[in-house]
């Protein structure tokens, strides 16, 4: 279901010509409202209309999450505070958090973006929606919200975490519609069954989950355990909050980018050079319409390719592959490099493996050793310790196969391995480098 | 003649055995047998209990992931060369055994020692062929 028919399916050339008009007037606007990027566009020479094609965004300077956190907490705003109506903050994992602004156009437009991403799945006014994703500084929860009150749905503002209590109301309330992250889907999904409720005689039909990078192998296992299709959606703080991309029900194949809104790149995250169409690298994203918060070229350090082949939707709007990793979340272990997504999909691929996972990484002496955790179920317990060391061996041969990288598997007891409740912990790094 | 045997999957860590037996002593579940196999990181405890239903609940209720298999429970002649005899029976009939472990009672003048194999049912062919006694489960329980 397609919420704005008139922009999710603009023929490219049109679609291109706006992006060309919207970007040139946000150059020229940040340059005189943004010292950052009056500063920044001062030193490669940018003046006013220099933008041409939008092949002359590349000439453009990158924005990183060290500049935001330079100019914490407001520097980045292009508006004065009168005009701001709302302040968000990510969670900094180190030192301070990223904080970003909107004025009340920009929360229009949020609310449409995020609009179109639950009518990718299906939502319409007559739908529950069942909100899990934290309310508060993260903009989840608020983002989701808006979305759907704005296609006229009933929203249940549940925020994170109190599972027992969420699964009581999706059975009593009876909620169509689930938003949160994937891993506390699979989270919400283990209490129904230690519950014993069955996930069939809820009405819920499709889950929209974000927020962190996630696998084939966990959707097809949401899927099957809660009954409903699941889709991947994508969005982040900087750039607005979740409703950057939203796959599409019909294909579940990669994520539509709301390309009126935002442009998207691909570059090497090492030399920062654009890559060409198609290839793998980290995602850039511009924003075309923020009023109090624009970036240029936000370095997302996200890993993802765009996709060329048009999609079964309708929507003309370009997908970029789900994220299959971060720059920043990617372990170097003996100089090889690791993403805890390849890992979870090596586990996917073994039947009756869960997708809790857990990656220790020590070192010792000189030698970076990798230990994967993995829970022992029902499904893959046996009486014979070899036909459990059997299990053991296959996962580290599968993983050696994948990444070329050894480790060592520990079968770990069921539910040791912290539950989710947001985003995932998968690795603990205990290097001292 | 099939007699069943709970398994538990356990941590290499100090107290796990002390739990899963606190949690058996709670609801009344005696335990007949017990072996565990252990490796550097984990080990399965494998138990013949009175109640295999009760236990398997309370387990499972405590977090344990509990496995269920058949085993024989076979009479041994408590005398030299009493077992001998018996793997003998089983190596010229070619059944291989997965593992073994003692029952704690005696029945009569015999040892009790419960047999795991992949091939059960040939197993109980070859062991009665051979005049071998094979306990009933009722028989083992009720000892």
């Amino acid at each position: 279901m397609i919420w704005n028919d008139e922009y999710e399916t603009l023929p490219r050339e049109a679609l291109e010509a706006l992006q060309l008009k919207r970007l040139r007037d946000l150059t020229d606007r940040v340059a005189a409202t943004v010292p950052f990027y009056g500063r920044k566009l001062d030193q490669i020479g940018y003046k006013p209309g220099d933008i041409r094609t939008l092949a002359d965004l590349q000439n453009l300077p990158f924005t990183g999450k060290d500049d935001l956190r330079d100019n914490y907490p407001f520097g980045m705003f292009a508006v004065p505070m009168e005009r701001v109506v709302r302040i968000h903050a990510s969670s900094g994992t180190t030192g301070k958090p990223t904080v970003v602004g909107y004025t009340r156009r920009d929360v229009d437009t949020w609310s449409e973006l995020m609009a179109r991403t639950l009518s990718c799945g299906g939502t319409t006014s007559k739908d529950i929606v069942h909100n899990a994703y934290g309310y508060g500084l993260f903009t989840g929860g608020l983002g989701a919200h808006y979305g759907a009150e704005k296609i006229g749905a009933a929203v249940i503002p549940m925020s994170g975490g109190n599972t027992k209590r969420q699964i009581l109301i999706m059975k009593d309330f009876g909620s169509t519609i689930l938003c949160c992250t994937p891993s506390y889907a699979l989270n919400i999904a283990e209490v129904m069954t230690d519950e014993g409720v069955d996930p069939a005689a809820l009405k819920l039909k499709c889950g929209l989950f974000g927020a962190e990078p996630w696998t084939e192998g966990m959707r097809r296992e949401i899927e099957r355990k809660l009954k409903i299709n699941a889709l991947d959606i994508y969005g982040l703080s900087e750039v607005i909050g979740p409703g950057v991309a939203s796959e599409c029900v019909e294909e579940k194949h990669g994520l539509h980018v709301f390309e009126d809104h935002f442009i998207a790149e691909i570059i090497d995250p090492a030399s920062g050079r654009p890559l060409p169409f198609g290839e793998k690298g980290e995602l850039v994203f511009t924003t075309l319409t923020k009023e109090a918060f624009p970036v240029l070229r936000y370095r997302t350090r996200d890993i993802s390719r765009l996709i060329p082949t048009p999609c079964a939707c309708g929507r003309t709007m370009m997908r970029m592959e789900r994220i299959s990793g971060r720059t920043d979340d990617m372990l170097i272990i003996r100089g090889v490099n690791v993403f805890p997504s390849q890992i979870e999909a090596v586990l996917m691929d073994i039947e009756g493996v869960e997708p809790h996972y857990q990656l220790i990484v020590s070192r010792e002496g000189t030698l970076d050793v990798l230990e994967v955790q993995v829970e022992v179920n029902e499904s893959v317990f046996t009486d014979e310790i070899k036909g459990l060391e059997r299990l053991a061996r296959r996962v580290e041969e599968d993983i050696k196969d994948l990444l070329t990288v050894s480790c060592k598997v520990r079968l770990v007891e069921p539910k040791t391995i912290q539950r989710s409740e947001g985003k995932a912990k998968r690795v603990i790094d205990n290097r001292k480098v | 003649m099939r007699v069943e045997q709970i398994s538990i999957f356990l941590e290499n860590k100090s107290g796990r055995l002390a739990e899963v037996t606190n949690i058996l002593a709670k609801v009344g579940v005696n335990i007949r047998a017990l072996s565990l196999a252990d490796t550097t990181d984990f080990g399965v405890l494998r138990v013949i209990v009175d109640q295999n239903e009760a236990a398997k609940q309370a387990l499972k209720s405590h977090g344990f992931t509990v496995g269920k298999t058949e085993v024989l429970a076979v009479a041994v002649p408590d005398r030299p060369g009493g077992l001998a005899k018996i793997l003998g029976v089983l190596e010229s009939g070619r059944i291989n055994v997965e593992y073994m472990y003692a029952f704690v009672q005696r029945s009569g003048d015999n040892a009790i020692m419960i047999f795991r194999f992949d091939e059960l049912d040939k197993a109980i062919q070859v062991l009665t062929g051979a005049g071998v006694r094979v306990l009933k489960g009722e028989e083992l329980y009720a000892l």
